[in-house]
């Protein structure tokens, strides 16, 4: 636990079980090669100033912890919520593409590839290209293209090659497929800006990294608000927005970390997304972690409302934070985050992402357990780019 | 008498072949699981090794063509315990292969698998997803029933890595022609046979190019190079149009221009 809090890469890039690089021989020096100049730029003081800069400038941090007191009226309990959707793009997936962009740039990466499930991660990407000056080639399940219009609309003008991955399930699973494979195709010259804390080391750690900003954030303001939280709960897909507002408070043993899955419709037989809580270990992306798989070891379909957290996998750290009992998971069906999304937006004047929905049905529920507790939500991203999905019943089959 | 089954069957095998040696990949259950027997015949009468493509939902190396069979084989039903099942009702004299990404061999169960490879007569591994660095526990249980883990490498492997990895494998060194993921028309460029040269010069073991072999010319330019070829997504293109998997092979050996 002390190693994970103090930030350096995991020792073969393992967190207990999990983790590793399960890779093509052709892509192992280059991540032997990423791990090295990560840990290099990030304790260079000119790249820290360089990243602080664009964070405070360009992605517009530190973003607000907000009281939200009809929520917590409601709920009976004092909530706060982490606002990752004003961060520039729309969600905390910034912070992350900003950082690799740059050391994408420092490693000289003639372009950037990237994959997207929500198009968070996409838009952020080609955003931060963009300001980089470096071209960028993002990969989309044709069937999260179609439910995310308006954020493949801003990665084009944002200046992205998007291309809409037709094969496997045409979901974010399917986009990192065909991002590895055009990486594979030119690991020198491209630099994968991978978008969660998934994959092979060093990506969950260099990820977690970038985004431990929303928690070192989320714990001096909720300190300077009263004190610390009882827990501090937020949605988990790939987890990297999760993982970075857990990680502000990891040495605070007093505060319960909790993450929220998609569990889908929620019938015993519906397809989910739920892998911390019914996934069992495998390889998937580079990684072992839980994965849903049937009993040969084939991905399964997964579903969630959110697109985001519509992933068969998960990072590999949250498995071991699981399994050590310092962070718990449950999940949150479809209904239930749309409830959250709803009362939220009616009664705070803030639309959440259908991600973040996610992490305040599962707050809600939690302060029912706990009545009078202190929470803070991670609320990632805003609820623009749902529209179209909340306008036809929030249903994409 | 070299033994039948197992690494050493493997390196023997393409040892012992009349030019350069040919290791053909096919994907289990594809076109169909009742047509895959007959393939399976054409092609071991054919090639000096056989490479069996175990089904995966992502398999994250491979191209379009290997990616649309594992699909087709899936849809089919096939499962690793179902090539199990049809290599133990058969005889297959030419060393055999299974070429598949880990997690099917990991849900298979490892404790298992290195009696359920011999059982079936399957000689070895290819893992694609699989490198050195995380191989130590299905080593573990391949190595005492002499079984070959094959190891790749790739035009990426810096010097001192392919030295490490070139004696690190079993059975032969699979030199991975090209970055990409399998498939892609390669025209081989003095680089490529130079890269190629790197590595045979490393290895103890026999090399063998793959990804991307598809005509006779591009056999002819490596035979001088390395120990023989792997032939997959063409051989795969040959299936799908329905056309004979041994033949093709065969032109690939003949002197005659294919």
């Amino acid at each position: 636990m002390r190693a994970l809090i103090e930030g350096g890469p995991p020792p073969d890039g393992r967190y207990g079980p999990y983790g590793g690089r399960y890779v093509p021989e052709t892509l192992m020096e280059i991540l032997i090669e990423l791990e090295r100049h990560a840990v290099e730029l990030l304790a260079d003081e000119g790249f820290q100033r360089e990243l602080a800069r664009e964070l405070r400038e360009f992605v517009g941090r530190p973003t607000p912890l907000t009281r939200a007191g009809s929520l917590g009226e409601s709920w009976g309990a004092e909530v706060f919520l982490k606002r990752e959707d004003l961060c520039h793009t729309g969600a905390h997936k910034i912070n992350n593409a900003v950082g690799q962009a740059l050391i994408a740039r420092r490693l000289g990466a003639r372009r950037i590839v990237a994959e997207t499930g929500a198009g968070q991660h996409g838009v952020a990407t080609a955003a931060a290209a963009a300001r980089v000056g470096l071209p960028c080639t993002i990969f989309m399940g044709a069937i999260d293209g179609r439910r995310q219009a308006p954020n493949l609309e801003r990665m084009r003008l944002l200046g992205a090659d998007v291309r809409l991955v037709e094969e496997g399930d045409q979901t974010l699973r399917a986009a990192i497929d065909e991002a590895f494979r055009a990486w594979v195709a030119d690991p020198v010259g491209t630099y994968y800006l991978l978008g969660s804390v998934v994959g092979p080391h060093p990506y969950p750690w260099l990820v977690r990294r970038l985004q431990t900003v929303i928690g070192a954030e989320a714990r001096d303001q909720v300190v300077a608000a009263g004190g610390l939280p009882d827990v501090a709960v937020a949605c988990v897909g790939g987890g990297s927005n999760s993982i970075g507002l857990f990680h502000g408070f990891l040495g605070d043993e007093g505060v319960a970390l909790l993450g929220i899955e998609a569990g889908g419709r929620g019938g015993e037989a519906d397809p989910h997304s739920a892998t911390l809580v019914k996934g069992t270990s495998g390889v998937l992306h580079g990684a072992m972690t839980p994965l849903l798989q049937d009993a040969h070891g084939q991905i399964m379909e997964t579903h969630s409302i959110a697109p985001g957290l519509d992933y068969p996998g998960v990072g590999p750290e949250h498995a071991f934070l699981r399994d050590l009992g310092r962070a718990t998971y449950e999940s949150a069906t479809d209904a239930e985050a749309l409830d959250a999304l709803r009362q939220c937006s009616a009664t705070e004047g803030i639309l959440p992402a259908l991600e973040s929905a996610h992490a305040l049905a599962g707050a809600r529920r939690w302060a029912a357990r706990n009545p009078g507790g202190r929470i803070v939500v991670g609320l990632s991203g805003r609820g623009d780019k749902d529209l179209a999905a909340l306008a036809g019943g929030a249903d994409h089959g | 008498m070299a033994e039948r089954v197992g690494a050493a069957a493997i390196t023997a095998a393409i040892e012992g072949s009349d030019g350069p040696a040919l290791c053909a990949y096919v994907t289990a259950g594809f076109p169909s699981p009742a047509a895959f027997p007959d393939v399976l015949r054409s092609v071991v009468a054919a090639a000096d090794l056989v490479e069996i493509g175990v089904p995966f939902t992502d398999p994250m190396a491979d191209g379009l063509t290997i990616q649309t069979s594992n699909r087709v084989a899936l849809r089919a039903g096939v499962t690793l315990g179902w090539v199990f099942e049809l290599l133990e009702a058969s005889i297959i004299e030419t060393p055999t292969l299974l070429m598949g990404y880990y997690n099917p061999f990991l849900a298979h169960g490892l404790e298992d698998l290195g009696a359920s490879l011999v059982r079936s007569g399957v000689s070895g591994l290819i893992v694609p997803d699989l490198p050195f660095e995380e191989s130590g526990p299905i080593r573990q249980v391949l190595d005492p029933h002499g079984l070959a883990l094959v190891q790749m490498v790739a035009p990426t492997t810096p010097p001192d890595r392919l030295r490490w990895l070139a004696a690190a494998g079993t059975g032969f060194v699979y030199a991975v022609t090209t970055t990409g993921v399998t498939g892609r028309r390669v025209d081989l460029e003095s680089d490529d046979l130079e890269y190629l040269g790197r590595v045979k010069r490393a290895a103890t073991l026999p090399v063998l190019a793959g990804f991307g072999i598809r005509s006779r010319r591009q056999v002819e330019a490596v035979a001088g190079v390395v120990d023989g070829v792997i032939v997959g997504s063409a051989l795969i293109e040959v299936i799908e149009r329905g056309e004979d998997p041994g033949a093709f092979l065969e032109a690939l050996r003949s002197k005659v221009p294919a």
